[in-house]
């Protein structure tokens, strides 16, 4: 069955993760060989198109389309970046790759930086990923030495350089265009498109972003088809995803599973189920930016698709667990104050809604709570829309927001009308 | 032009626009903050949404931010939408959950932005009930209050301090809700353009510092069309004066001229007018007290008598009326031009450029779409502030092509800089020593005036070659040469900048060869110099003698009474050619605003209006002419200097030859006898113009206690004074509507009581003023003339064993006689020093800051050290016009020696 979960099947936890020799000797590197003797940059994106892999970030846009982007007759250089910021609350599936098994991402980097006919290519990672940096570069060393990176790839008369760049750490910089800036030495302040990053991104170059979990597929669907990609998946979105579960599962943890493995099975197969004494409340299925889901949605495929049928969204897959002995407001508080923290403080909605809505959900959590704030929240999540903000933190930011002030009103109301927060 | 559909009605734009330029070009209403004319779109806050509907049968639409989308051919938005309505409210809504509501006691109060927006929006209830975050301000130095609990993140001030204006030491700190913008630490604003963020940010962070000295709401305010006196530009201004004190000056808009912006000294330079130095009464024999206006001018017509045995002294900071009333006094042969001999040579030279050559002199504002700049000996950020900034703009020019090759429209402010990035178009910055610009340049070149000049021919030379070859040039000024020739070639609209500032006829001459070899080699350029004053050029056009020919005139004995205007001597000639003069003469009559060592000489002096207390016109240095009117009526006895000059001859019982009642008499009289100024008349309309039988007011409509600010004195409201020069009135009555462009005193319009009221007085937004910008251009080149080469190419440069080639240094606060005396710039001048290389510093052991002696001529200086490793060896370089400096002409040889210090603290700036 190793097969069935490619992404993971080197990944042996709490041990360190295959060196070169190691990775090789159990297929590593092959992807490369392949394409840069038999295919060309445009066979590789047609590939990775025909395996509809969808970008793992959260967005859910196909990865080959978005490689096809940069035009073939793009002026040089060409940017690759590896988006590795991954800081999206309750997310952990990029780190686990990472630590797991580095040369899984950097073959990926090569083949897809091989697609692009990128000059460079850029790790942006986070800067508390301290145990990942170190294992990047050690990996990335024995790379150049093997001749997988640098010069002249396998006598191509292709080259590629790979850096390593640690973030000062802001949850803005995981949205690509943010990122860019960031990798400028600029403010992490999203850029409006277009112009989009294949034409203008880093310095002003045609440039591509990836998540890391996207570019770990693209060895496998080099090494074995693009069909035998979307065989993998129980949906028509190819591959196997890396879920994820935290809260009061008996479980928590990353899991690779099919695309399309539903809720319930994610939760009870894999995580186990809710710990004894404790019933399932509420789930936010994709990260802090995805909407409240509730139990009855247990059955629905987590895929990009059918999670968006449900109101919610596949986000980074990792699922977070609301409890009946966790407040809800309290949650959804937590959240906003983290979404208003994060505002980079460039567009007025972002940064004045956000810190407002966080603020109301605070006096609800210290007794102050007032019904009549409750159509202000719910103003907020009619106008922090796609159009009206500058990038989409604070339109995700209302996910939470509007489903929970959706789901859980007679809480807002018990808390009004107690003064009080009945958890505390 | 594109047709687009607001509100159901069709309407004609440019195209090229964003939507919010369109609909403000249309005189629609739609509130914005982070969006500037001249800055443009950035899409950050999010005030100017619209409803965009993708044809008519779509009737929901989406809200888009008008200033981010292109108002293309067939676009239908809604701002009136319901949606989109309240959208707006809810910008300003967050807004306000961090404005305190302090407008009662903000600056900004009563022309702020932020006010009137919110006022359009509708939104007035405040639902937020959560406390507000708060700042800790710094003191950004004497020019710019910070108040920061007030911003709204906009990110204007950071967008124009370094974006635009090239500014290092100031930014966008922290995030989300308490993005706080300021220097790192407290501290001066090091921009020469720092006093713009006053006008650019839309509510109360940044105020006028000076303005908050002598506090005055802008309804108050008796504003009128003026022009900045501070440098050779002629940006227009807009000072506003309350209870007989200027209170502040704002930008006037001028399409070709200032646009948007003023430099500080222009902005802060105002307050010599309410000087303690004021003269304002008439002094005759050093009296002070107790002199009338009828016995100075008794005194006057006595030594005025015999015409023929007086000589008159002009001035480049007096007006063209004022020079011509005194050249009519005196008679054109015994008129002098008030600059030294060498700069009146410059400002000759530099009028026989612009009219005999081929090469036109751009306006300041298309110095800005120029795509390659060769600079020439000119420190142009200290010597015309302005155009530095307008440089800035230049070297963005041919990045710009890239991104309309990519269809990035260059309104999308953020797209086009990370497109550009670092890129920057030709400009080439030769200067003795090191400027400001030179961290935009593409190369910069050291070297003393000669070599200057001598780059500047081999350019000439490399362009076309029948300009005259340099010969033993090193190679690598050869082949600096043929690069700098190359890129001026390769532009469309190359310009070459160059001026009187460093005193050399030899590098403008070369600017000239420059410009001229490019136009007859097929590539139209530009010729920009820079003059001295304001009115220098105005004056050169006016002709006359030079100041050492007052002198020998005056030795010969043929001169009973010497009549000086405007104008301090002490500053134009060395002190020994100076006494010779004042000794000659039998008498000395000045009019002049501030008591000077030159009015300490005078037998009579009468004390004369400055920019803001009488009318006139003034010639810039690209040969603008352009009005500046009498903002009010101050105390004491003053009046134009060309009516105490007419008077003076009536007294004279030569009234005939003055028949001037009034501003256009005299323009006419002038334009008569002088046919180059001709034009004149047509710089603004007459005194007896009208809108509707109604004059222009210089009091906004809402100006307050008119009746109570004179009832300590009287409970009678004094008849306002009458203005037989202008047709603007000294009251709040007059024409509701809006003036011919140069007759606008102050941007107001209903619902806009910000600067940004401009939007409303413009053709279209960042164009020109409606009717056109004012100003009239008196010199035009002769249309396709083969220049006529100059031919002398000065001598390699020689560094000399015991004498140093001292050049000037221009400091653009200190250098300038009027702007130094506001207490701000005071407090930011340059102190003296003398500049040297390091080398010839050691070889002189002269530590750094440790006194130097430097012997010119007669005079001598004593000067603490600075080190410039940029400044050729045998070369230094002098600080002129600094209070308290002896004038010395320069460039000149002269011989420095090491002093030991008998008190490093302090420098003694010695006089012989």
């Amino acid at each position: 069955m190793e097969m069935e979960r490619p992404l993971t099947r080197n990944i042996r936890p709490g041990q360190e993760p295959l060196d070169i020799q190691a990775y090789q000797a159990a297929g590593g590197y092959q992807a490369v060989h392949k394409a840069i003797k038999n295919m060309t940059p445009q066979q590789v994106i047609d590939e990775v198109k025909a395996s509809n892999l969808l970008g793992r970030g959260g967005a859910g846009f196909p990865a080959g389309v978005k490689w096809g982007f940069v035009s073939p007759q793009a002026p040089h250089p060409r940017y690759l970046i590896i988006n590795a910021d991954e800081m999206e609350p309750a997310t952990f599936k990029d780190r686990y790759l990472m630590e797991g098994d580095p040369h899984q991402l950097i073959e990926g980097i090569i083949l897809a930086a091989y697609a692009l006919q990128a000059d460079v290519a850029y790790i942006f990672l986070r800067w508390e990923y301290k145990l990942a940096a170190q294992r990047l570069r050690k990996a990335i060393a024995e790379a150049y030495q093997r001749g997988y990176l640098g010069r002249n790839i396998l006598d191509s008369g292709w080259s590629l350089e790979l850096r390593l760049h640690v973030s000062a750490g802001r949850y803005m910089c995981g949205e690509e265009t943010g990122l860019l800036n960031a990798l400028e030495g600029k403010r992490a302040n999203p850029r409006n498109k277009p112009p989009f990053p294949a034409t203008v991104g880093l310095w002003g170059r045609p440039s591509n972003v990836n998540n890391v979990e996207t570019i770990c597929n693209v060895p496998h669907i080099i090494n074995n088809g693009s069909a035998w990609f979307l065989s993998l998946s129980r949906t028509d979105e190819g591959g196997t995803k890396i879920y994820g579960a935290s809260g009061r599962v008996k479980r928590p943890g990353a899991f690779e599973a099919p695309m399309g493995t539903p809720l319930r099975e994610i939760l009870e197969d894999y995580a186990g189920g809710m710990q004894d004494g404790y019933k399932l409340r509420a789930i936010l299925p994709g990260g802090a930016s995805t909407a409240f889901v509730l139990p009855e949605h247990m059955d629905t495929p987590m895929d990009f698709k059918n999670m968006a049928k449900i109101g919610s969204s596949l986000g980074t897959g990792t699922i977070m667990v609301v409890d009946d002995h966790t407040c809800p407001i309290g949650v959804m508080e937590n959240l906003e104050h983290f979404f208003a923290q994060e505002s980079c403080g460039w567009c007025t909605p972002c940064w004045a809604g956000l810190r407002w809505s966080a603020r109301i959900l605070k006096s609800f959590e210290e007794g102050e709570g007032r019904m009549e704030d409750l159509p202000i929240l719910e103003d907020h999540s009619h106008r922090l829309i796609p159009g009206t903000t500058y990038c989409a933190l604070a339109t995700v930011a209302m996910n939470p927001l509007s489903s929970g002030v959706r789901y859980f009103r007679d809480e807002f109301e018990r808390h009004a009308r107690e003064h009080r927060c009945p958890w505390r | 032009m594109a047709k687009i559909i607001v509100d159901d009605r069709e309407y004609e734009v440019k195209d090229g626009q964003n939507l919010l330029e369109a609909c403000l070009s249309l005189g629609l209403n739609l509130p914005y903050f982070c969006w500037h004319p001249a800055m443009d779109s950035v899409g950050a806050c999010r005030q100017c949404a619209v409803k965009l509907y993708r044809d008519e049968n779509d009737k929901n639409g989406r809200l888009v931010m008008a200033c981010m989308t292109p108002a293309a051919d067939g676009t239908r938005i809604s701002i009136e939408d319901a949606e989109a309505r309240a959208f707006r409210a809810s910008i300003i809504e967050w807004l306000m959950t961090n404005h305190p509501h302090d407008c009662p006691v903000c600056d900004e109060g009563g022309e702020c932005h932020l006010q009137d927006m919110t006022v359009m929006t509708g939104h007035n209830y405040r639902r937020y009930r959560f406390g507000k975050r708060t700042f800790y301000n710094q003191n950004l130095g004497p020019l710019v209050n910070q108040e920061m609990n007030r911003c709204i993140q906009c990110y204007r001030c950071v967008r124009f301090y370094n974006d635009y204006a090239g500014g290092h030491d100031f930014g966008a700190f922290l995030l989300h809700d308490t993005v706080y913008f300021g220097r790192r630490e407290d501290g001066v604003l090091e921009s020469e353009f720092s006093g713009n963020l006053v006008e650019v940010c839309p509510t109360g962070v940044f105020t006028d510092k000076t303005l908050k000295q002598h506090y005055t709401r802008k309804w108050d305010l008796t504003t009128a069309p003026s022009i900045c006196v501070n440098c050779s530009l002629g940006c227009n201004t807009i000072p506003g004066e309350r209870y007989g004190m200027l209170r502040r000056i704002h930008n006037r808009y001028n399409g070709a001229v200032n646009g948007y912006f003023l430099c500080d000294r222009g902005r802060y330079g105002y307050e010599f007018v309410n000087s303690e130095r004021r003269i304002r009464h008439p002094i005759l024999d050093r009296k002070v007290q107790g002199v009338t206006k009828e016995e100075a001018l008794s005194r006057a017509g006595e030594l005025l008598k015999d015409p023929a045995r007086v000589i008159g002294v002009g001035s480049p900071r007096a007006s063209l009326e004022a020079n011509f009333a005194l050249r009519t006094l005196v008679g054109p042969e015994r008129f002098f031009l008030g600059i030294s001999p060498s700069e009146a040579r410059l400002v000759q030279q530099s009028i026989a450029i612009l009219r005999d050559g081929p090469a036109r002199t751009p306006s300041l504002r298309e110095i800005e779409k120029a795509d390659a700049v060769l600079v020439l000996g000119e420190d142009v950020l200290n010597s015309a502030p302005m155009l530095g900034l307008a440089l800035r703009q230049s070297v963005r020019q041919k990045p710009l092509r890239r991104a309309a090759q990519m269809r990035i429209p260059l309104w999308d402010d953020k797209a086009v800089r990370e497109l550009v990035q670092t890129e920057r178009g030709p400009l080439y910055v030769a200067t003795p020593n090191r400027t400001r610009l030179d961290e935009i340049a593409t190369r910069t070149y050291r070297a003393s005036p000669q070599d200057i000049a001598r780059l500047g021919h081999a350019v000439a030379h490399a362009i076309q070659s029948d300009a005259p070859v340099v010969e033993e040039l090193p190679e690598e000024i050869r082949s600096l040469a043929e690069e700098i020739a190359a890129a001026l070639k390769d532009a469309e609209r190359p310009v070459v900048v160059s001026g009187v500032s460093l005193g050399s006829l030899e590098v403008m001459q070369a600017a000239a060869n420059v410009a001229w070899a490019l136009c007859a080699a097929g590539h139209p350029a530009g010729i920009f110099l820079t003059q001295m004053e304001v009115n220098s050029l105005g004056l050169g056009l006016m002709n006359g003698k030079t100041l050492d020919e007052a002198v020998q005139t005056a030795r010969s004995g043929q001169v009973d009474t010497l009549v000086i205007l405007e104008n301090d001597l002490y500053r134009r000639m060395d002190t020994y050619a100076l006494e010779e003069l004042l000794s000659s003469v039998a008498h000395v009559i000045v009019i002049d605003h501030l008591s000077n060592p030159t009015t300490e000489r005078a037998e009579v002096v009468l004390p004369a209006a400055t920019f803001a207390e009488g009318d006139g016109t003034l010639v810039n240095n690209e040969g603008r002419a352009q009005r500046f009117y009498q903002v009010f009526v101050p105390e004491g006895e003053i009046q134009e200097s060309w009516r105490w000059l007419r008077d003076a001859m009536a007294a004279a019982g030569r009234s005939s030859q003055a028949p001037w009642s009034n501003l256009d008499d005299i323009v006419a009289a002038m334009a008569e006898e002088l046919p180059q100024f001709l034009p004149v008349l047509q710089v603004a309309p007459p005194a007896g113009f009208r809108i509707a039988g109604m004059k222009v007011p210089r009091q906004p409509a809402r100006y307050s206690g008119r009746t109570a600010m004179h009832a300590h004195i009287s409970v009678h409201e004094p008849k306002p004074p009458d203005d037989p020069d202008s047709p603007l009135s000294f009251t709040m009555e007059g024409t509701p509507l809006q003036p011919p462009a140069a007759l606008i005193p102050r941007f107001w319009s209903p619902g806009w009581n910000s600067v940004q009221a401009l939007n409303r007085f413009q053709e279209e937004i960042a164009g020109p003023l409606r009717g056109g910008d004012p100003g009239v251009r008196l010199i035009e080149p002769a249309e396709g003339q083969q220049p006529a080469y100059f031919r002398h190419i000065p001598a390699p440069f020689a560094a000399r064993k015991s004498e140093w080639l001292v050049i000037p240094l221009h400091h653009i606060f200190g250098s300038e006689e009027l702007s130094v005396l506001s207490p701000a710039v005071a407090q930011l001048s340059a102190r003296p020093y003398l500049v040297l290389n390091p080398g010839d510093a050691a070889a002189l052991s002269l530590v750094e800051g440790g006194l130097v002696e430097v012997k010119l001529n007669d005079t001598a200086y004593r000067l603490p050290a600075k080190f410039s490793s940029e400044l050729p060896a045998g070369l230094a370089g002098l600080p002129v016009g600094l209070p308290g400096m002896a004038v010395a002409s320069l460039p000149a040889w002269g011989r420095l020696a090491s002093e030991t210090p008998l008190d490093s603290s302090a420098a003694e700036v010695g006089k012989q």
